[in-house]
């Protein structure tokens, strides 16, 4: 099959720049350690109210871990718990949520702490942060009638 | 290449079929328009739906009604005139099998409408479970699913009969796109049609009582982004043979359209799991599989650009153009057939660049379910692809009803197309922007208990509504071309253009038509990129989940 020299070029400019986009995304997951929430515990979406930690939401210190606190949630439609928490300004915090009935969404408005919760799947997020003000947390996949209700803040405080 | 059908019309009954997916396209437009502008209304914050109507329930009409429907039938209406053209008439049992899958669809349609409006299926057209719809609306989504594959049918058969009485001979370049479009829709809404009947049917109508979500919604993105090349690859078809032969040039490499449209077979399908980066539940390194596999879709979209440049500007230089960029002023530029998929294949771009965005690995995290993905969807499918429909029906609709495109509806073509760029960039451009600062997707208007950040948002959802009112004005045009075009325009002959390859004697390699071989790799590829965490999903699955009706 004939190919015309000037799209061998293209297609060779394309596809160098493909390789070095997903090289560069490739160090960044493997070597950095950017990865996205894929956290691979489970839990009985029926239990969620007496199982540990999500019986007591809500932000915890920690000690001996690679992180300062720990900062529980459950969210059920068409709420989080907690509804409000301070986190200390620079602290390393491991975000832990579930859900207790239907997919939700949890993201940190205008941040890129952002993850689904699923009916039995626990997701986590590790993040410092290193921002002082009023942070809004948004259910971002619909979850019903009061889905644009549904929200949450952090208080970063000095 | 000689193509004994090149002046010929596309039969009559063919046409006939054709056009009666059109009508339903179109009032699909019409009313998923409508649910649209409304959308747009609410979340301004400036106005309330009447009569109890819920946000969600029109956010699952337009959702339903756009994104199924209206794209569903137009592209199977588009393909089955497309194989009658350049394969010729379809025989009887072909013609029935389309009438078939026509009338399944719109049963499905009708079915899955009336449980919308009874307020029983407020689960947007995504049905995330354990949002549980009534059963009859997943029936109703299966039966248009199902008529599209006895439609598709129609497609295959033909083609088979072409190969059958033309041994050893490429078939038309159209219907070996249409039959390529064909087997990667049916290949993916296999997975759909799994969740569908094998999940959510018996769990809807109470055999079991709950669900497991990771695999429903894994089985869901197998099919949901293929999907989204489903709508895309028709208008290739059309950027690729259709706008060179509009222009008065050649398509430039027939071989190449072939390659690039079974690279898009090969690696559309392994990719779904770039939309469940954000998901718990799947172990990253089979993300970034397939986000790997998700970018190599690059390749046949940097293969069609280069061909459409190409073919537009060796057509320039051939009238003579001079210069770096002379041949642009050689297009015709007061062609709607040219000008308004033109349009679309610009959007393209930043479209595209966009979708990089989404399927990247980490990327993802900064825009995942916020409203700018709604703008990336309403830049390629509802910008890109529905103006190159529109470009199609410009010439399509009066061929098939045996009128002609007039002077005064081609300048209202290309006015709509002016309108729908301008509504397109205020909205889309709004939710791009606003997207970036967190706004979510799918919410209707909140204040969010007076945050700051949520008030920041507002003048943007107050852009999208002037942009949804633009848009909602070309779709009022947009009807209204369609009805002039199907009943009212003159008597008369409108070309179906054909394009004919620049390297005529160069006959495309027949290993193009070797399906065994290229299923084979779709299904190896679907394999290595599914087998491994899919079984995880299942071996490792928490308990299962109950049905909710949050509405």
């Amino acid at each position: 099959m004939h190919m015309h020299k000037f799209e061998k070029a293209w297609l060779g400019f394309g596809i160098g720049s493909l390789l070095v986009f997903l090289t560069v995304l490739g160090v960044s997951a493997f070597y950095l350690g950017n990865q996205p929430p894929s956290c691979l515990a489970t839990i009985d979406p029926e239990k969620v109210d007496t199982t540990v930690p999500f019986n007591e939401p809500g932000l915890k210190k920690v000690e001996g871990k690679d992180w300062d606190y720990e900062l529980v949630y459950v969210a059920s439609a068409f709420s989080y718990s907690p509804a409000e928490v301070e986190v200390p300004y620079g602290a390393k915090v491991k975000i832990i949520a579930t859900t207790k009935d239907v997919v939700h969404g949890f993201e940190v408005a205008g941040s890129n702490i952002n993850m689904m919760l699923e009916p039995g799947y626990i997701s986590e997020h590790v993040t410092t942060f290193d921002k002082t003000g009023e942070y809004l947390i948004v259910c971002n996949e619909y979850c019903g009638v009061g889905h644009h209700m549904m929200s949450s803040k952090i208080k970063v405080v000095e | 290449m000689f193509n004994p059908s090149a002046k010929l019309k596309v039969d009559p009954r063919d046409g006939k079929l054709a056009m009666a997916h059109f009508f339903v396209a179109f009032t699909a437009l019409a009313i998923g328009g409508l649910a649209g502008l409304l959308q747009t209304l609410v979340r301004s914050g400036k106005f309330e739906l009447p009569a109890g109507i819920g946000y969600y329930q029109i956010l699952t009409v337009h959702g339903v009604v756009l994104g199924l429907v209206l794209t569903t039938f137009f592209i199977m209406g588009f393909q089955l005139a497309a194989t009658s053209k350049t394969s010729g008439a379809l025989t009887n049992k072909q013609r029935i099998a389309g009438w078939i899958g026509f009338w399944l669809m719109t049963a499905g349609t009708v079915l899955a409408a009336v449980m919308i409006l009874l307020n029983e299926a407020t689960v947007l057209y995504t049905f995330y479970a354990p949002l549980q719809a009534h059963a009859l609306y997943y029936i109703g989504l299966t039966l248009v699913i199902v008529g599209s594959w006895i439609d598709g049918a129609a497609i295959i058969m033909k083609y088979a009969e072409w190969r059958r009485k033309n041994p050893g001979q490429p078939s038309p370049l159209l219907t070996f796109m249409s039959l390529v479009n064909t087997m990667m829709w049916i290949v993916a809404t296999i997975g759909v049609a799994s969740t569908v009947l094998f999940q959510l049917l018996p769990w809807s109508l109470g055999f079991v009582e709950t669900v497991n979500i990771g695999v429903s919604r894994t089985l869901f993105w197998y099919f949901g982004h293929p999907l989204v090349y489903f709508w895309l690859l028709p208008a290739y078809m059309a950027w690729y043979v259709v706008i060179p032969k509009v222009i008065g040039g050649k398509i430039f490499s027939d071989s190449l359209a072939r390659l690039s449209f079974i690279l898009f077979l090969l690696f559309s399908i392994p990719v779904g799991f770039h939309h469940q980066l954000m998901e718990p539940g799947i172990d990253p390194a089979w993300k970034f599989l397939q986000v790997i596999l998700t970018f190599l879709v690059v390749i046949p979209s940097l293969m069609t650009a280069f061909s459409l440049f190409a073919t537009f500007e060796s057509f320039g230089r051939s009238k003579g153009a001079t210069g770096l960029f002379g041949w642009v002023k050689k297009l015709p530029w007061g062609d709607a057939r040219f000008v308004v998929p033109f349009i679309g294949m610009v959007a393209f771009i930043p479209a595209g660049a966009g979708g990089i965005v989404n399927a990247s690995h980490q990327m993802n995290q900064v825009v995942h379910n916020t409203i700018w993905v709604t703008g990336h969807f309403h830049l390629t499918v509802a910008t890109s692809v529905m103006l190159t429909f529109f470009g199609i029906s410009y010439w399509l609709i009066p061929h098939l009803t045996g009128r002609t495109l007039t002077k005064a509806m081609n300048k209202l073509g290309i006015i709509q197309a002016v309108i729908w760029s301008i509504g397109m960039t205020f909205m889309s451009g709004a939710m791009h922007a606003v997207g970036l600062l967190g706004a979510p997707r799918r919410s209707s208007y909140s204040e969010y208990g007076g945050a700051a950040q949520a008030a920041e948002w507002i003048p943007y959802q107050i852009a999208q509504a002037i942009g949804g009112s633009i848009l909602f004005i070309g779709i009022i045009l947009m009807i209204y071309i369609f009805i002039n075009l199907a009943f009212f325009a003159p008597k008369g002959e409108q070309e179906f253009p054909v394009g004919e390859a620049a390297d005529e004697a160069e006959k495309a390699p027949m290993v193009f038509e070797n399906w065994k071989l290229w299923l084979g790799i779709t299904v190896v590829l679907i394999l290595f990129a599914y087998t491994i965490p899919f079984i995880d999903l299942i071996q490792n699955a928490p308990p299962g989940a109950k049905g909710y009706k949050l509405w």
